[in-house]
């Protein structure tokens, strides 16, 4: 099977020094819907960039673009100083290094908890049966959910799912994390316990990029908020800022509805 | 009192009563006019039914073996002419002319193609002769139109499922191996199972194109038999051993597709 090799080419490794993520006069067209107009973004080491705006603003396929699961229309993404996409550079191999958690979760659901966390240590890291479950044994500890590895994952609450989901991007250990509106679906009570779980990443200096409806959750971890409206960046700066006296009439009118 | 008088629940009892009591007077009117000596010599004849015994077996056997061969074969296939024909490129037209082709054709058509038809053109012998070709021609069909029901499966499974896979770093192979075929299968056993029990009484087709005494199958079983005793209880016996198959088969899987629904 193709899997990506355990050995790491050159053209995969990172560039020192390089911002982890870094985008340039992004654009993406669906036919004749242009839903990012050139956007330039750069998210440094250790950074939470919350990115807010309107549904229809073109924020998760932004996020979206980071990863390459959105190819962009024109424009360029750079993963740690590596253009990704160049045809000689690995794409599975540097999409180990970026996690992603959907607002669907996404679980693999013919498979155990434990199993949906050691699948891609095996198969795509090629770690060994007992390291991957010894991996994943710690990351659902991490995230409360030890005692559910056994479980499948319809036997628990969204909330719980996505801590799993969480957990098995952990488990490749990602230089940075995306998280696309990762609480949209919950009950709201079920809200508290995954912004938990993001809250101790970002306290341990993971990169994350962040769409979210969680103003709360912007305003007390993220480093920096985006303000997308129409596929363009509007507005962005320091939470205190953007949340609290936004200067562009577009941010304040959608701050006015959702606050 | 008229009929509207009654209430709901007493008019559906008089309902239900009544239509038991029209199926009653049927079966006692079929009962008391038909011709039962005459339907027991031609259908039911125990002496006839006992010399079927034990070639009945071999038969059934047969028919059991170029089920489960064909579906089997033509499971495999269908995996690769449904990925083939959801893929960009010369595969895709490949596998979709294919699978038109062997929809779009009768079975039985298929079937003298290539267990008469080919091997007399290109003078070579598929093993089992006769009935290996029409095997041949059997797995053809099925592999098309199973080739459909696994596309429908993949299809139904969530697009989020391939995208979590490969931001976890799985190629477009891995992928499709690990996460989707899994759950593609489980949403389309009922399909399958159809089409098992369709395959299972197509094997019928292959006595049209002749069978020595080990290869024949329950249909022509059942022909030679109404031959050779100039009597049709073959045929019943036969019809019987086709539901000895099928009715427990169809149980099995409605047990399997539940114990799989848990586990989703």
């Amino acid at each position: 099977m193709s899997d990506v090799s355990t050995k790491m080419s050159s053209r995969e490794t990172p560039v020192p020094g390089a911002a982890p993520i870094q985008l340039v006069g992004l654009h993406k067209r669906f036919g004749d819907n242009h839903v990012l107009k050139g956007i330039d973004l750069t998210v440094d080491k250790g950074e939470v960039v919350c990115v807010i705006g309107p549904s229809g603003s073109g924020k998760s396929t932004l996020l979206r673009s980071v990863n390459l699961l959105e190819w962009p229309s024109d424009g360029k993404v750079l993963i740690e100083g590596i253009d990704i996409q160049d045809p000689d550079v690995n794409l599975d191999r540097i999409r180990t290094r970026i996690g992603m958690v959907f607002q669907s979760f996404n679980l693999f659901p013919h498979m155990t908890v434990l199993r949906n966390v050691t699948i891609a240590q095996e198969k795509v890291l090629h770690r060994s049966a007992a390291q991957a479950k010894s991996v994943a044994l710690d990351m659902l500890e991490r995230v409360g959910l030890s005692d559910k590895a056994d479980a499948h994952p319809s036997q628990l609450s969204g909330g719980q799912q996505q801590r799993v989901a969480i957990a098995r991007s952990l488990s490749m250990n990602p230089d940075m994390m995306l998280f696309d509106e990762p609480t949209s679906a919950l009950d709201p009570e079920l809200v508290g316990e995954v912004l938990e779980v993001m809250r101790g990443l970002a306290a341990e200096g993971m990169t994350m990029m962040v769409v979210t409806h969680e103003m709360g959750f912007a305003r007390e971890v993220g480093h920096r908020v985006i303000f997308m409206d129409d596929g363009v960046i509007v507005e962005q700066g320091a939470p205190s800022e953007v949340l609290g006296s936004p200067r562009q009439p577009r941010t304040q009118a959608f701050l006015s509805k959702v606050l | 009192m008229t009929l509207t008088d009654i209430r709901p629940t007493v008019r559906r009892r008089i309902a239900r009563v009544g239509s038991y009591a029209l199926f009653v007077v049927i079966a006692i009117i079929v009962a008391l006019t038909a011709n039962w000596p005459q339907i027991g010599r031609t259908f039911f004849n125990w002496s006839v039914a006992a010399q079927l015994w034990p070639g009945i077996l071999r038969a059934a056997a047969n028919t059991v073996l170029y089920t489960l061969l064909s579906f089997v074969v033509g499971l495999l296939l269908a995996v690769v002419f449904a990925l083939m024909k959801m893929s960009k490129g010369p595969f895709k037209w490949f596998a979709v002319v294919y699978i038109e082709l062997f929809r779009g054709v009768p079975a039985l058509l298929t079937i003298f193609m290539m267990a008469l038809a080919v091997p007399i053109a290109f003078k070579f012998k598929f093993p089992g002769g006769t009935v290996g070709g029409g095997l041949v021609g059997l797995i053809l069909v099925t592999s098309a139109y199973t080739a459909e029901i696994i596309r429908a499966g993949i299809v139904a499974v969530p697009q989020g499922q391939r995208e979590a896979a490969r931001s976890l770093g799985m190629s477009h192979l891995r992928t499709t191996v690990t996460v989707i075929l899994p759950q593609a299968f489980r949403i389309v056993i009922p399909p399958l199972t159809n089409e098992i029990v369709m395959l299972l009484k197509d094997t019928s087709l292959l006595g049209v194109v002749g069978a020595t005494m080990m290869s024949k199958e329950l249909t022509l079983f059942g022909r030679d038999g109404l031959t050779t005793y100039g009597n049709s209880t073959p045929l019943i016996v036969a019809a019987v051993f086709y539901l000895i198959i099928t009715i427990p088969l169809t149980y099995v899987v409605a047990r399997l597709e539940k114990r799989m629904a848990v586990k989703r």
